[in-house]
């Protein structure tokens, strides 16, 4: 029953391929995945009708898929099914896991012309951090996002503070998150000074606090962690200190979810938040407000996020070079400046930002800019091999110590035990 | 003549039979097949134990499995009892009686995951419904879904009051098939109320109570969308259940092997509680 059901699966796949082959067109399949709000899945409708109205001969179905871990959890199951999409947007950190699967191929494989070479070479380094692994460049950066700090200066003035001097470092955060931080008479805060989301993503926004500190995560093979180093230790317990100790942020674990409209309804003064979130804000936002750098401790820093383009190992060769252009053509400067004012996303190589189109869209609204700036400090998102459950640790030490159950150095040094324990396998 | 019947019956048993096979029991077995024989995403790499051993040692098993009796114990017999109250009220003669039924009835038509994404609001601790209600009388408010202390009976309330309508259907009914003859009878006796529900009325609802708590505890382990949306497990596990830990081992750490592990102990407990609910509490019940 299950073998005639493959059959029949590869009857109606060669038919297709061999249909293709007479009409001499390309098809292709690609998934992508929408991680914030707005109406995204229109935007890259229109930048992949585009790309087949100058390619008559591809054909692409571009199929939404959900958030970041739907859409790889789609992409690995379409390949399995025998009817694999041909390339994805996939999160940038998946990258080890997709490889310990075999399931995609480097670009260096497709870009052999002189031309090709200067365009790998043609994206912002920090954004190619963590799609390359030994060597090679797995992942073109696409939807690419940094951590911002979003700040109302509306409630800057009010608490007689500099709207035009947003914090620089963690003392003047503290500080400033003190002015801003209001209580009714019972003692509820009727305003936050400051609040950095610790469900959905806490590794995220914890990486931006160590690095800050001075200290990166993992290495760069994704084979080990460093979650129990002192500086880490201390990036944690100045996070649990901003409720705990200085009350300029609720205590427990904030939610991501509900944060921008806690930003919006001036529930809190100050959020960090993903910079994808920037053209919703600008849309929703009755007060005015700015968008700055994240403070510095020992240096800036923000981990980049989001998402990279992949090719599936699971194609022919023609295939492949459609795909190659269609990443290509996505990424191109006018693309990555279009995809950039529609969503707040960076546009992905310095070529974008010499654009007339995204030039003057920065020249009138400064705050598009600030993740771009903010990638000189910028490090790798964290990732390894077993990426999702490393990744888990590292959150549910986090929430655990915000939330008062461990100490940060107790949860940190657990974390670190576990992660070390399932990484030992992949060191060479 | 009674083959010919016999071969009737099967064809007509067929379809569901067909169906069942191919989404029930073929999975079942390949799910305890690969439990023994996979490692993280590869199947077929041999016998191994090493899932189930890496189970007895994974303490966010112990701690999901014992979020998931609790989570259990709690909601279970609180909706029921509130939905046989509710029932109860809406079946006497009160004023906009329809218009009541209909109010208890809307959480169940709503899908789980957009009420989830309206209690999000609700629980949210700055500009949520609840801490403004607690405001209006001068409490502290709280961190419903960020404290770990709470945020699984924070979890537990909005699934009580999801269930409880959808459940009290099911004993409106009952007690309109209850005979009007049984309670003049007893007011004749000069039964008093609380003797009335006692004596007639519960024990004619207990058909319909086995099937709710049937429902009820397989809801409890079986329905975790709103964990999507609420906590995804979190703070630090506080909220998580066994289904969504299947889901994230399974989808988000591609370990299908050990999500497997995880399954079959699923459908144990599945499997022990419908036994004990048709093997033990059946006995008490009375049919008419």
């Amino acid at each position: 029953m299950l073998k005639s059901g493959k059959t029949s699966i590869i009857a109606a796949l060669l038919a297709t391929l061999l249909s293709g082959a007479v009409q001499a067109r390309t098809n292709l399949t690609m998934y992508y995945p929408v991680a914030v709000g707005g109406p995204l899945t229109s935007v890259v409708d229109s930048m992949v009708s585009d790309f087949e109205k100058q390619n008559p001969d591809i054909d692409v179905n571009a199929i939404y898929a959900g958030n970041y871990n739907d859409a790889r959890v789609k992409a690995l199951a379409a390949l399995e099914s025998g009817a694999p999409a041909q390339l994805a947007v996939m999160f940038s950190i998946d990258v080890h896991e997709l490889m310990d699967l075999g399931a995609i191929v480097p670009f260096d494989q497709m870009a052999q012309t002189p031309a090709d070479k200067v365009w790998l070479k043609s994206f912002y380094p920090a954004l190619m951090k963590n799609g390359q692994v030994d060597g090679k460049t797995w992942g073109i950066p696409f939807q690419r996002s940094t951590i911002v700090m979003y700040y109302n200066k509306d409630l800057f003035r009010a608490a007689g503070l500099d709207p035009d001097h947003p914090p620089a470092d963690w003392k003047e955060l503290v500080s400033m998150g003190k002015k801003l931080t209001h209580r009714d008479a019972t003692g509820n805060a009727s305003q936050w000074g400051l609040m950095i989301p610790s469900t959905g993503y806490p590794y995220w926004m914890f990486q931006a606090l160590a690095k800050q500190n001075g200290q990166v995560l993992m290495n760069q093979a994704g084979t080990e962690t460093y979650f129990d180093k002192p500086s880490v230790v201390e990036a944690l317990s100045f996070w649990k200190s901003m409720g705990s100790e200085y009350h300029i942020m609720p205590e427990g674990t904030i939610q991501w979810g509900t944060l921008r409209k806690n930003f919006l309804d001036q529930k809190t003064a100050i959020m960090w938040h993903s910079t994808g979130n920037l053209t919703a804000v600008k849309k929703e936002a009755n007060f005015d407000f700015g968008v700055a750098m994240l403070p510095a401790k020992k240096a800036l820093g923000s981990p980049t996020g989001g998402g990279n383009f992949y090719i599936f190992k699971q194609s022919t060769p023609e295939q492949r070079e459609a795909a190659f252009r269609l990443v290509k053509f996505m990424t191109s400067p006018e693309e990555a400046a279009k995809w950039s004012i529609a969503t707040g996303y960076m546009g992905a190589s310095p070529a974008a930002y010499q654009t007339s189109s995204l030039q003057d869209y920065v020249k009138d609204f400064p705050p598009a800019a600030v993740a771009r700036d903010q990638l000189k400090y910028a490090t790798a998102e964290l990732s390894t091999h077993q990426a999702g459950r490393v990744r888990k640790l590292l959150d549910d030490a986090i929430q655990a110590a915000l939330s008062g159950q461990e100490s940060p150095e107790a949860a940190l040094t657990s974390a670190q035990k576990r992660a070390s324990r399932i990484l030992r396998r992949y060191q060479r | 003549m009674i083959r010919h019947q016999q071969i009737y019956a099967w064809l007509l048993l067929l379809p569901a039979l067909a169906l069942l096979t191919a989404f029930t029991y073929v999975p079942t077995i390949t799910t305890i097949w690969d439990s023994f024989t996979g490692t993280g995403m590869q199947a077929h790499t041999g016998f191994t134990l090493d899932n189930y051993r890496f189970l007895v040692e994974d303490d966010v098993f112990w701690q999901v499995l014992g979020n998931n009796l609790e989570y259990a114990a709690v909601t279970v017999p609180v909706s029921v009892a509130l939905a046989m109250a509710m029932a109860l009220w809406v079946n006497g003669k009160v004023r906009g009686q329809s218009a009541l039924r209909l109010a208890y009835f809307t959480p169940t038509i709503l899908p789980m995951i957009s009420v989830a994404n309206i209690w999000l609001f609700f629980y949210t601790p700055e500009i949520g419904l609840f801490n403004t209600l607690l405001g209006w009388f001068g409490l502290k408010g709280l961190n419903w879904l960020g404290d770990p202390d709470l945020s699984l009976y924070s979890l537990m309330l909005m699934a009580v009051w999801k269930e409880a309508g959808f459940f009290m259907i099911f004993y409106l009914a009952a007690l309109q098939g209850i005979s009007p003859d049984l309670y003049q009878a007893a007011e004749l006796e000069g039964a008093s109320r609380w003797n009335r529900f006692r004596r007639v009325t519960f024990p004619l609802l207990m058909p319909t109570t086995l099937f709710v708590l049937i429902n009820a505890f397989l809801n409890a382990f079986k329905l975790v969308d709103h964990l999507f949306i609420l906590t995804k497990g979190g703070p630090n596990n506080a909220s998580n259940l066994l289904l969504y830990y299947i889901y994230e081992n399974a989808f988000s750490f591609f370990d299908t092997a050990y999500a497997a592990a995880l399954t079959v102990v699923l459908l144990v407990i599945l499997v022990v509680l419908a036994v004990i609910q048709f093997g033990v509490i059946e006995r008490r019940v009375h049919y008419r």
